[in-house]
């Protein structure tokens, strides 16, 4: 990273490509605010204002009753559940589609492989929440298969990136001094990819948390579809309890899997 | 020296570690699996194949009537317009919550000066502010936002900001931190000011590492237009929603190929960006 800071440093002259570039990005920002047309200056007259005040004053106070507290650390749990499990799948079936994504069993595996992540990738978690709910029925387990499928698009194209950017002397002087593929990649490659996908696989694991919640308004259980069913009943009480459990949980997986990442690549400066 | 080998007997020293991992694993997992109900067989019941198969089916051919291309084309402009005017917003939220939230640049962090704790204890609060934004998901914001803004892309452009500044805000911060700080050291050191340092040491050496989550987080906005057509914000969520309600599998894969599509093009974006950055 520095050696290119470096490069880039010692180059003369204005560079064009920014001013384009940042003109570009600038004019499609105005385009998006143009195409959509919205009055901002609602969103700051009084009568919108007392509504909002209005609408997020419901929630409070929360309902602390211990029964309904209990009830949502188990939604918690569960949306827990699904995130990691949904994470666990993905990092299982990402690794081995990033075998092929980063060319080690020749062209057209790669690009079936790379096409088959797009693929996942591409597709919403919502969408496939949806599709899963309709495969599974409703329930946690559409969750866990919708974060696993999306994910494993996610984690299987930064796992093939990083296994293409590899070195390769480790790996080839295992080779030539007679160990089998398996062998070699297991001890000369692997080693050196796993620290940073256990860091990915956290990474995503803090996304999906957040997206395992909003997945339960498809009805993929968790603390989302409790939060979908007492919205749509307006018991604001019970949403902002529901709220302060997804916070708590936000900020706990937060902080472990930033303890756990922080130990796993130690930080530079 | 190959006998020597030959009569050791082969023993993996991390054997009893590696086994006391697995069945901690077990253990941990076990109550997970049961909690997120872990049930592989649901996929192969006779109904749940019928009606996922007759719906697949109707994936082939994607459908292509000109006036639900007509549609596709306007929900796709405004799933860009709305991704696009929340990832503006959501950087102005985000850009100087990470400047302050970051360790980086903290001139009281290099020696034990006066108004080390208050420093300490603004970073701490940014980093609550951000996590607030960030922890309350996108569907409730925009539910707020409605009542100000009424159904529309207003709340969901809204929605984004306020979530996705919370994340970018985040994750620039910790960009900042993670990569060599030392040019940024030394400028604090020689009396620069804050943002004098940020702009000639840390930006610099960290543009592409930012632009190219920047644009990943576009990407991951326009996917996110699926939550917003709850609200009602149109776009490819509302459609897909339609379809999918429908169980109309030709027009659902005719959106999902949208969706992988402007995934591509949001590849090819960061790898533009990121190339006039090098």
């Amino acid at each position: 990273m520095s050696a290119t800071a470096e490069t880039s440093g010692g180059r003369h002259g204005p560079c064009w490509g920014c001013f384009a570039l940042a003109f570009a990005l600038l004019a499609a920002v105005v385009w998006s605010f143009a195409y959509l047309a919205v009055d901002w200056r609602q969103l700051f007259s009084s009568e919108s204002m007392r509504l909002m005040a209005k609408f997020v004053g419901e929630f409070f106070p929360p309902d602390l009753s211990s029964a309904f507290v209990l009830k949502a650390a188990w939604g918690a749990l569960q949306t827990f559940a699904v995130a990691a499990i949904g994470t666990l799948l993905a990092v299982g079936a990402a690794s081995l589609l990033a075998l092929p994504a980063a060319g080690r069993f020749g062209l057209a595996p790669r690009l079936a492989a790379r096409l088959a992540l797009n693929v996942l990738r591409s597709v919403p978690e919502l969408v496939w929440a949806a599709l899963m709910v309709i495969a599974a029925g409703l329930g946690p387990f559409a969750g866990t298969l919708a974060l696993a499928l999306h994910t494993t698009g996610v984690l299987g194209r930064l796992y093939a990136e990083s296994l293409e950017n590899l070195p390769a002397a480790p790996e080839r002087a295992l080779r030539d001094a007679g160990s089998g593929a398996i062998a070699a990649f297991a001890y000369a490659a692997l080693p050196l990819v796993t620290a940073q996908g256990v860091a990915y696989a956290l990474y995503r694991l803090e996304m999906n948390i957040r997206m395992a919640a909003v997945l339960g308004f498809v009805g993929a259980g968790g603390l989302g579809q409790m939060l979908y069913f007492h919205l749509s009943i307006f018991q604001q009480a019970q949403a902002a309890t529901l709220l302060i459990a997804m916070f708590v949980l936000v900020f706990a997986v937060d902080s472990l899997s930033a303890a756990v990442r922080g130990r796993l690549v130690p930080a530079q400066g | 020296m190959s006998a020597a080998t030959a009569t050791l007997p082969l023993r993996d020293p991390a054997a009893r570690g590696r086994l006391g991992a697995l069945v901690a694993a077990i253990v941990v997992l076990w109550p997970l699996l049961v909690l997120a109900e872990f049930r592989p067989a649901a996929l192969f019941e006779t109904a749940h194949l019928q009606v996922m198969g007759d719906f697949l089916r109707g994936f082939l051919p994607p459908a292509t009537a000109p006036d639900f291309l007509v549609l596709l084309a306007r929900a796709t402009l405004e799933t860009l317009a709305i991704a696009t005017a929340g990832i503006a917003l959501a950087f102005l939220i985000a850009a100087p919550l990470a400047v302050l939230a970051s360790r980086a640049l903290s001139v009281s962090r290099i020696g034990p000066g006066p108004g080390q704790r208050r420093a300490a204890l603004v970073r701490a609060a940014t980093r609550a502010v951000l996590t607030v934004l960030r922890a309350i998901p996108e569907v409730v914001w925009a539910l707020v936002f409605v009542r100000a803004l009424g159904l529309g892309p207003g709340a969901g452009v809204l929605a984004l900001a306020v979530t996705y500044g919370g994340m970018l805000g985040k994750v620039y911060a910790e960009i900042l931190e993670s990569g060599d700080t030392r040019s940024a050291r030394a400028l604090l050191e020689a009396g620069s000011g804050r943002l004098g340092a940020l702009f000639y040491a840390l930006v610099p050496s960290t543009a592409q590492e930012l632009a190219s989550y920047t644009v990943y987080r576009w990407e991951c906005a326009v996917r996110a237009s699926v939550v917003m057509g709850f609200v009602g914000a149109g776009g490819l969520g509302q459609l897909m929603d339609q379809s999918m309600k429908m169980l109309n599998g030709g027009e659902a894969s005719t959106i999902l190929l949208t969706f992988l599509f402007l995934v591509v093009l949001a590849d090819a974006a960061s790898a533009v960006i990121r190339k006039v950055l090098a």
